[in-house]
């Protein structure tokens, strides 16, 4: 385990506290705040992934909500088959989640195939439009609601229990989170990590020693879309619902900026950016719909003030 | 055939469009570095401030420039009060200090302006048809737009290759450290040049509200396409843009006009009405993937980039 | 702004989320109404123009409905399904409300009813009408008082049987513009000489397709472009020369919302729709008059639809005496539909949509020389919709 910084220690706190929620919910009888910080939690997993490329390997992907795409509507396919064929296997969480993450990765190495021979802007733009590319796919898929979207007719099973019900979807996905994070922390201080931390900072340097960074890169990608789209999946059981806005580029956005805002290329940095983004745009939509005319300042500012986003609050030197 | 040559110049206006809403952003990427995400906000602006301009000044053309001179004094203070402290940071914090502006202006439009949107009726004088094409009447206003914009890409390949300013322009892009050291005040060329950006895409959006009306979020409807169309183009480089906006142009309106029927004549109607307008977007962004495969960096990359 | 008082802040800041949290605020014993409209963007005009006839609405009953106060909690969907269910649960399971009404997209309506109907609380669609909700997937919490999406395009093709032997179609590439066409085709039985469904929502510019239409000379034009599309397809359709050429005919492209803005283009040109300002029925005089005096406009068919859903949800209310534990008599009282409608008689089909006619409408100018739109003729008496028949639930 790392030693602990202030970063560490909070993020542990948060952790144990989203643990006591469901309880403290029940409690108090707002059920409503298991659905939020569920939608946190997910979105904060989608960002682990984005944070591998974007944070750690300085891949700017701006499509990767392509791949929360793909995770919900092969839950959305599985979900109908399963309801037509009385398949009961169909409809397993077992089941669901590992193919949702295993289409979600092939979608990724084609596209990373393609995009990894760019830089920079350029990567940002193929990327985005792969999500869009894979958004229109999603509207022309008429079975499956076109771009009215549909419901899911069954749930995804967990036993006897199924997703429908939220504490178990809550501790399904808090337990996924924080094997991704541990997962996050391994993988960095990996040498595959080292690579591809390596290759943000210097990329010839490596390649002159002989690494193919290009293929480490890929591999990657292929991961993070892999874990996007099991966040995709989970998205889909939620809501019991799925429609092709998910995968559009100003998602893909959103998933950007709680990286950035929570410090990207940092281990606890999605977590805090899905709790600042999803917290706030809560608590403010309470107050005015116009809430966005604070939040893009605040946004502005946070940018302008310090360089590590939120995780950058709590380091005082600049130590990954 | 005249449907062909119509739609042509229907590809070629659009073209014009995007070239215009294009230059900017290259120009403020190419030379400061910098991503303005909210160069779709200030296209929204300058018809905003066009649809309430004309009205009050009762003319078209007067209204037009005051809406253009504001949308440069918008632009100029985004560079002073925010571009100038990001421009040492890495891309992504431009691009979410940018997004950050894109939420700002939405809503402030909507505020201001209230949630009706606004509309800029085509001039009188502007509102009939010409016959340039035999048979075919082509509304009068969107050869007018053509004609602005041409008229705009002239004025800035003689801007920046023809005068001191562009020499300016042309040094601190490829070496600014240089430049400021020969006595080129940096700061004052970037400033105006972020006006002249914001004036660009102003009148790209004052063009455009005719045709497609004054709302909130207008901005984003067009962005990605602008993007598309600097990267094909090479960024930094106006002919590239210029080139890449109207082969886009032509493309989405060629691909709008003509796939559909194509495809009605191959797969079955059902599959061809769900398949043809998600191919048509879709062309677009292939378009750009298969430039970038062969050219890397765009068609026309300027050099020092 | 150093990083130790940023911290603080942030700090500060989780600190009241915590505190908050455990505060909801306060509610109203009374009826708790929440309304899922699109307040933000572009098209938050339509929203804006709901929440003002459901304001009138509550108005007019002085804010009770059976004795109990009334409260109602607007929430944005920005368009967005996944926001409109987020609001959908939040209204729900948080302000504990009883109704829940709104909606203006098909595709939001999809994605958040079951948060509200499976959860004991009554869905009162004030415009959305897919198809799923009209037949198999109907629900026995939900309730329309719009139309379902097939049946106003039904109509039309109806009106051009008896103008037109063929017609170009242009609609957006959505499903609910998609349902548009796939009612009209149910009808008409001319021939349709050329299909253009543009990409949605980004395609703003429709050169492409009006030079295409020039091209195919159809007899008529009949389009479905709500909102802003509307006012900039008349406004480009006017540019081309098309206006005088090709009779142009449309379905919820024009409304008192873009009217102010495009009446002199589109003066004279028809279209289907189940109300108008016009319909002299009392409830209707009543709301347009004071809708007019109070907000200086003439209402939309948006508007309309909303105040009705307000009115439908006191008739319940009070036929249960203010009982809102009581689903099973607070269901039967919506479905019996027994309230002054806008529209004159209102009656519910089993499957919760509204059996109602249609009329043909046409643009006029008022005596104030302000536009509006003027009832012809009338097309549907008393129409069920198509997917009725699909709906296996009892009344």
């Amino acid at each position: 385990m790392r030693p602990s910084s202030p970063a560490t220690r909070w993020a542990l706190v948060l952790l144990v506290a989203l643990a006591a929620a469901p309880v403290l919910s029940a409690l108090a009888g707002q059920m409503f705040y298991v659905f939020l910080l569920t939608k946190m939690m997910i979105l904060a997993l989608a960002a682990v992934s984005l944070n591998w490329i974007l944070g750690y390997g300085n891949m700017p992907s701006f499509g990767h909500a392509g791949f929360l795409g793909i995770g919900a509507y092969t839950v959305a396919i599985l979900s109908v088959r399963a309801a037509e064929t009385q398949g009961g296997w169909l409809a397993s969480t077992f089941v669901q989640l590992p193919l949702a993450a295993f289409f979600a990765a092939i979608a990724a190495l084609v596209i990373g195939a393609v995009s990894l021979r760019t830089r920079g802007v350029y990567f940002i733009m193929i990327t985005l439009a792969f999500g869009q590319m894979l958004f229109s796919l999603g509207e022309a898929l008429e079975p499956y609601g076109g771009d009215d979207g549909m419901n899911l007719p069954l749930y995804a099973t967990i036993g006897s229990a199924d997703l429908s019900s939220g504490p178990v979807l809550y501790y399904l996905v808090l337990g996924l989170l924080v094997l991704a994070l541990a997962g996050s922390h391994s993988l960095m201080q990996s040498p595959f990590g080292a690579v591809i931390r390596g290759a943000k900072s210097n990329e010839t340097r490596l390649e002159a020693l002989g690494v193919p960074v290009y293929r480490y890169r890929l591999a990657a990608f292929a991961l993070a879309g892999a874990v996007c789209g099991l966040a995709g999946a989970l998205l889909a059981n939620q809501g019991g619902y799925v429609s092709p806005a998910l995968a559009a580029w100003t998602y893909s956005a959103e998933l950007v900026v709680i990286v950035m805002l929570g410090g990207a290329g940092t281990l606890f940095g999605p977590l805090f950016g899905a709790l600042a983004v999803i917290g706030l745009e809560e608590v403010l939509s309470q107050y005015t719909e116009h809430w966005r005319i604070i939040f893009g300042p605040l946004l502005i500012l946070v940018v302008l003030a310090n360089r590590g986003g939120l995780s950058g609050l709590f380091r005082v030197r600049n130590n990954v | 055939m005249t449907l062909v040559l119509e739609q042509a110049l229907n590809g070629v206006q659009l073209g014009v469009l995007l070239f215009l809403l294009a230059a900017g952003l290259t120009l403020v990427f190419g030379i400061m570095n910098f991503v303005n995400l909210a160069h779709g906000s200030l296209y929204m602006i300058g018809a905003y401030f066009a649809a309430t301009f004309i009205p009050w000044s009762g003319s078209f053309i007067v209204g037009a420039l005051l809406a253009l001179a504001a949308a440069a004094a918008v632009g100029m203070a985004m560079e002073i009060l925010i571009f100038r402290r990001l421009y040492h940071r890495d891309h992504l914090d431009q691009v979410l200090a940018t997004f950050g502006l894109i939420l700002f202006f939405n809503e402030l439009v909507l505020m201001v302006w209230g949630p009706a949107g606004m509309t800029i009726s085509v001039p009188t004088w502007l509102a009939g048809q010409v016959t340039v094409i035999p048979d075919v009447p082509y509304p009068a206003y969107r050869l007018a737009v053509l004609v602005a914009g041409l008229a705009a890409a002239a004025f800035l390949y003689v801007l920046v290759s023809r005068t001191r300013t562009g020499m300016r322009i042309r040094a601190g892009a490829s070496d600014r450290k240089m430049a400021e050291a020969l006595g080129v005040n940096i700061r004052l060329l970037f400033t105006g040049i972020a006006g002249l950006g914001a004036a660009l895409a102003a009148l790209a959006g004052l063009l455009a509200a005719p045709l497609r009306s004054v709302h909130a979020g207008m901005g984003e409807d067009i962005l990605v396409l602008a993007f598309v169309v600097v990267v094909i183009g090479g960024i930094g480089s106006i002919r590239g843009a210029f080139v890449a906006a109207l082969g886009v142009g032509l493309i989405d309106t060629i691909g709008r006009a003509f796939l559909p029927r194509t495809l009605d004549a191959i797969l079955s109607d059902p599959i061809a009405d769900a398949v043809a307008p998600a191919l048509s977007t879709t062309l677009i962004y292939l378009t750009m993937v298969v430039v970038l495969a062969i050219r890397p960096r765009g068609l026309f990359p300027a050099p020092g980039l | 702004m150093n990083l130790r008082s940023i911290g603080i802040l942030a700090v500060l800041g989780l600190a009241a989320l915590a505190f908050w949290i455990s505060n909801p605020p306060t509610q109203n014993d009374g009826v708790r109404i929440g309304f899922v409209t699109t307040l933000t963007t572009g098209t938050g005009v339509i929203g804006a123009d709901m929440r003002d006839a459901f304001e009138l609405a509550l108005d007019h009953m002085g804010r009770t409905m059976g004795g109990l106060a009334v409260s109602v909690s607007y929430e944005d969907d920005a368009v967005d399904p996944n926001i409109g269910r987020q609001a959908t649960e939040r209204l729900v399971q948080r302000d504990d409300v009883h109704f829940v009404s709104g909606f203006i997209w098909s595709n939001v309506l999809l994605a958040s009813y079951q948060a509200a109907t499976d959860n004991g609380v009554f869905l009162i669609s004030a415009n959305a009408g897919p198809s799923q909700l009209a037949g198999e997937a109907c629900n026995q919490n939900f309730f329309s008082t719009s139309w379902q999406n097939d049946q106003t395009t039904m109509a039309m093709g109806e009106v051009l049987n008896a103008q037109v032997s063929n017609v170009y179609v242009m609609a957006p590439n959505y499903a609910a513009g998609r349902n548009m066409i796939s009612g009209f085709e149910r009808t008409f039985q001319g021939q349709i000489v050329g299909k253009a469904l543009t990409q949605f929502p980004d395609q703003l510019d429709f050169a492409a397709e009006l030079s295409n239409i020039r091209a195919a000379a159809p007899e008529a034009v009949w389009v479905f472009y709500p909102g802003n599309f509307g006012t900039q397809f008349f406004q480009q359709y006017s540019q081309a020369g098309l206006l005088g050429e090709i009779p142009l005919y449309s379905t919820f492209s024009i409304d008192a919302l873009n009217l102010p803005q495009i009446g002199d283009l589109v003066e004279g040109t028809q279209m289907t729709q189940s109300w108008s300002p016009d319909m002299d029925n009392p409830a209707n005089q009543k709301f347009v008059a004071d809708f007019r005096a109070k907000y200086g406009r003439y209402p939309s068919f948006y508007a309309a639809q909303a105040y009705d859903a307000a009115m439908l949800i006191r008739s319940a209310v009070e036929a249960v005496d203010g009982d809102l534990d009581d689903m099973d008599g607070l269901r039967r009282a919506l479905a019996r539909a027994d309230f002054d409608s806008v529209r004159g008689s209102f009656s519910f089909g089993k499957n919760h949509f509204p059996i109602q006619d249609f009329f043909l409408r046409e643009v006029v100018r008022d005596s104030d020389d302000v536009f509006t739109t003027r009832i012809v003729d009338v097309v549907y008496s008393d129409h069920v919709d198509p997917y009725a028949k699909d709906c296996t639930m009892q009344r």
